[in-house]
């Protein structure tokens, strides 16, 4: 499974949205209806699955599922 | 002058059934809702059953990430809220939401999200706690969750008094509608602890039955042979709504709230006094906001734990308030079949108190075989319900921290 396939399906379970909305340019507060405590608890999923940490100054450069993505790689999650 | 109120609409999620109808329809038959703990395992635990609910689909009521967010307490009332408010065909619109409020009083709310997070703690550090842990756990968040379901911009509330939070909900609901703050309340009672750390709690205070091996059999109020209560989980919540905001849109009125009476033991941090006189205070309390003697009322839905003090006591209280009276009264203790609520409890027996009058039966109280001799001579319906014409009902609650909650439901006439 892919890094991008693997992030979506947490992404799907944590904010209950279809795999169709899960565009990489999508916003998570703006297209997938996330609020400030969604985000923090799908990072606390992040770091739990791919044994990262994530501080909060990175946390709030996060608003896209791109974003989350690049994020990860630079961590070296593969 | 105060305003009157009216129950219009009823929503109900027990051990004995899912909904009013087949809750009531249980009670009626004498069916128990008690079986063995199935949530969590209980093998190290004293008590192994309780009453749970069961054949419940959540996802009726809410989606997979409130289910996820959300602690049982708040998934429970929510659903008895959808059930209410359908049942009085009411939506709050623009114009109506500040004058329409919701009281949901639980005993102790969230406590088995914050068990689980502190197993999170333990077994990964404080950074695994989830974000929703407060939100999940705060015992006003089940009035919180309603009041944005049904836009009720008006009063909100949660009374934390024990075994009385849900009688508390109704009463002051009841007050706000009566005193012109609102004129559509939601209001009623939760509770969804059968979890390790409350079992294991109450077991401490020696409180629970631990008939195991007949879990039907262990509530049995009244009776010569009970030892505790059973815990169980539920909600009950009532729409309250005054009089004329009722009738100029046709509703369907249950029954007429009429008085409420709330008073304090100042005795026992658990244990009530004896004879119970803060119980007769408070039935006193009620007759009196209700301009009723004692001699009118057909029925009390008695608090009737099952425990060997609060029955005993209780059934003192109810002579010394009722005299000669209690040979014309039916009481009976329904937690005989849906075992003890806690803080949901007032909630799901005024319910019950408003379906005794709608359809003229009075519940049984279950497992009484040998009543105790301690009550003295009093008719607690035993083990059959029975057909009477309700005109007006008692219904208690006391609990833990000498709190004490009494309403009286009348048959309503325009």
């Amino acid at each position: 499974m892919t890094l991008e396939a693997k992030v979506i399906d947490l992404i799907m379970e944590q904010l209950g949205v279809t795999r169709e909305e899960c565009v990489p340019e999508a916003s998570f507060v703006d297209d997938l209806g996330a609020d400030s405590l969604d985000i923090v608890e799908l990072i606390m999923e992040m770091e739990e699955n791919f044994g990262i940490q994530i501080s909060d100054d990175e946390l709030d450069k996060i608003r896209t599922i791109q974003d989350v993505i690049d994020f990860l790689k630079t961590k070296g999650v593969k | 002058m105060k305003r009157r109120v009216l129950i219009t609409g009823l929503g109900a999620l027990t051990p004995v059934g899912n909904s009013v109808r087949e809750a009531w329809e249980g009670i009626c038959s004498g069916r128990s809702g008690i079986g063995p703990i199935t949530k969590f395992d209980c093998s190290a635990h004293e008590t192994k059953i309780a009453g749970e609910i069961k054949n419940f689909d959540p996802l009726i009521h809410v989606n997979k990430k409130e289910l996820r967010r959300y602690d049982d307490f708040i998934v429970y009332a929510l659903a008895a809220a959808d059930m209410a408010m359908q049942d009085a065909a009411l939506s709050i619109g623009a114009e109506q939401a500040e004058r329409a409020g919701v009281i949901i009083g639980s005993a102790i709310g969230g406590l088995p999200t914050l068990e689980k997070e502190k197993e999170n703690i333990l077994r990964a550090g404080p950074r695994r706690i989830s974000p929703f842990a407060i939100p999940a756990a705060l015992a006003n968040l089940a009035a919180g969750h309603v009041s944005i379901r049904y836009n009720l911009k008006g009063p909100i509330n949660c009374p934390v008094t024990a075994c009385a939070s849900g009688t508390y909900a109704i009463g002051d609901a009841f007050r706000m509608i009566a005193w012109d703050y609102a004129d559509v309340m939601v209001a009623g009672g939760v509770e969804a602890v059968v979890c390790p750390l409350a079992v294991g709690a109450f077991n401490a205070m020696r409180a629970l039955s631990k008939r195991n091996d007949e879990p039907e059999k262990a509530s049995r109020p009244f009776d010569t042979d009970r030892d505790g209560f059973v815990l169980s989980e539920g909600c009950g919540l009532v729409i309250l709504e005054e009089y004329h905001h009722a009738l100029n849109r046709g509703a369907k009125v249950y029954a007429e709230l009429a008085g409420y009476g709330i008073t304090s033991d100042a005795f026992h941090m658990a244990a009530p006094p004896p004879g119970h006189e803060g119980a007769v205070r408070c039935m006193n309390a009620a007759l009196r906001d209700a301009a009723m003697g004692p001699e009118v009322i057909d029925y009390v839905n008695a608090h009737g734990t099952s425990t060997p003090l609060n029955d005993i006591y209780e059934a003192e209280a109810i002579h010394t308030v009722f005299g000669n009276h209690v040979s014309r009264l039916l009481v009976s203790s329904t937690k005989s079949m849906t075992g003890h609520m806690l803080g949901g409890a007032g909630g799901v027996e005024t319910v019950f108190a408003a379906m005794a009058i709608e359809e003229s039966i009075v519940p049984p109280t279950i497992n009484l075989h040998k009543p105790d001799p301690a009550a003295g001579a009093l008719d607690f319906v035993p083990n059959t319900a029975r057909k009477k014409d309700v005109r007006t009902v008692m219904s208690n609650t006391f609990g833990f921290g000498g709190v004490n909650a009494v309403l009286i439901l009348k048959k309503f006439e325009p």
